[in-house]
């Protein structure tokens, strides 16, 4: 097998990603779709690594997990203030700028 | 000898540039396996009603994602995913799905009309896109993390950071701290008027004038005493008030209205039975009576 494999799978995860993000209106649900396109990236910054023979990529791949660790900390404050608003956890309700 | 040894040596650097190049036939088993589970989870993180459902497959997915990294010489990077993403992230979102998903029952109702088949649609494009161009990418031989991790993998992480790194890592701890306040800020309410006392809320419902005595209690006599178990009105219906608002929301009363309809009959036929009297006409007899005896009057 060749590692490119990887990649393959990297970019099926992105997409799948992607496609929730575009079909599901849950914000909870939407986020965790971005999560794991977030994930698909890591993968694929660890198989160039180990291609390319250094640890730069998983240089990038430990940043990554810490910039979506921040992500994840204000987005679901961020839910969790407009359910508080609105009653809902949609990302149709939430279609105004003012409350 | 010596030729013995050189060839071993050469043998042996054969086998790591290869070993660089392609996978083991274990990896490659490891792969397709755990491969199929990821983008199966992947699948049912999207595709599940239920956020928790969601979540729990997107867990899934990562602690296989984390088996990958571990595979590809990333053992740090695959402890981390454990301990960051599935330990702190995906817990984080099932305490905030518990938090927020009382009615979380998603609507399937499309608001545009079409949108999914669209996204779909721009999700496979986007995807073939994707795909080929990795396939067409010229990506060389694969050269394998055996030189870069020789003096330990958290070793070699570390002595990037801490040098060519540093700043960016510096920049992160601010971002981190940062998110930190920034998540305070979002989620702390000041309360603008003052909390209602226990009196204060007796005043008012005897103002309103509506449920002064406690609510009815669920259950149904001494054979249900679940409490998501509605009690039942004397006509045999169940009664909204005997459950909570909560498991209302969330569609999760268990409604033995029937079942003890048929338990009374039952009980009917058998006293008369005993009694000698002449049979009752089953089921639904008794409310059909109740009803002509209304009709009468």
């Amino acid at each position: 097998m060749n590692p490119v494999n990887y990649l393959y799978l990297a970019a099926l995860l992105f997409t799948i990603g992607a496609t929730g993000v575009l079909i599901r209106r849950n914000a909870i649900v939407v986020f965790m779709c971005v999560e794991l396109m977030l994930n698909a990236c890591n993968l694929a910054f660890v198989a160039f690594s180990r291609m390319h023979g250094n640890l730069d990529g998983q240089i990038i791949a430990f940043f990554t997990m810490v910039v979506a660790a921040a992500e994840v900390v204000v987005g679901l404050a961020i839910i969790v203030s407009l359910f508080r608003s609105r009653h809902s956890a949609s990302v149709d309700d939430a279609s105004l700028m003012k409350l | 000898m010596s030729a013995a040894t050189d060839s071993l040596s050469l043998a042996a650097s054969d086998t790591v540039a290869l070993a660089a190049s392609t996978t083991s036939t274990g990896e490659a088993v490891q792969f397709w396996i755990l491969g199929t589970i990821a983008v199966v989870g992947a699948l049912c993180t999207i595709l599940m009603r239920k956020a928790v459902h969601s979540a729990l497959c997107l867990a899934g997915t990562m602690v296989i994602l984390a088996i990958f990294y571990l595979a590809n010489g990333a053992y740090f990077l695959g402890i981390v995913q454990i301990v960051v993403y599935t330990g702190a992230i995906m817990m984080l979102f099932l305490f905030v799905v518990m938090l927020v998903g009382v009615t979380a029952a998603d609507s399937l109702k499309e608001s545009i009309k079409g949108q999914r088949w669209l996204a779909a649609l721009c999700a496979l494009g986007f995807g073939a896109l994707l795909i080929a161009g990795i396939s067409r990418a010229s990506l060389g031989a694969s050269n394998g993390l055996g030189t870069a991790n020789a003096g330990g993998n958290v070793e070699g992480l570390a002595a990037l950071i801490f040098t060519k790194y540093v700043f960016a890592f510096e920049i992160t701890g601010a971002l981190l701290i940062t998110a930190a306040v920034g998540a305070m800020v979002l989620t702390h309410r000041e309360r603008t008027e003052k909390a209602a006392t226990q009196r204060e809320l007796a005043e008012r419902r005897v103002r309103e004038g509506r449920h002064l005595p406690p609510l009815p209690a669920p259950g149904v006599y001494a054979r249900h005493n679940a409490v998501d178990v509605a009690g039942l009105l004397p006509d045999g219906t169940p009664s909204e008030l005997t459950v909570s608002q909560t498991l209302r929301a969330r569609g999760q009363v268990r409604d033995v209205s029937i079942e003890a309809l048929n338990d009374l009959a039952a009980l009917e036929q058998r006293s008369e039975d005993r009694l000698g009297r002449r049979p009752a006409p089953a089921g639904t007899a008794r409310r059909g009576r109740a009803h002509e005896e209304e009709k009468d009057q």
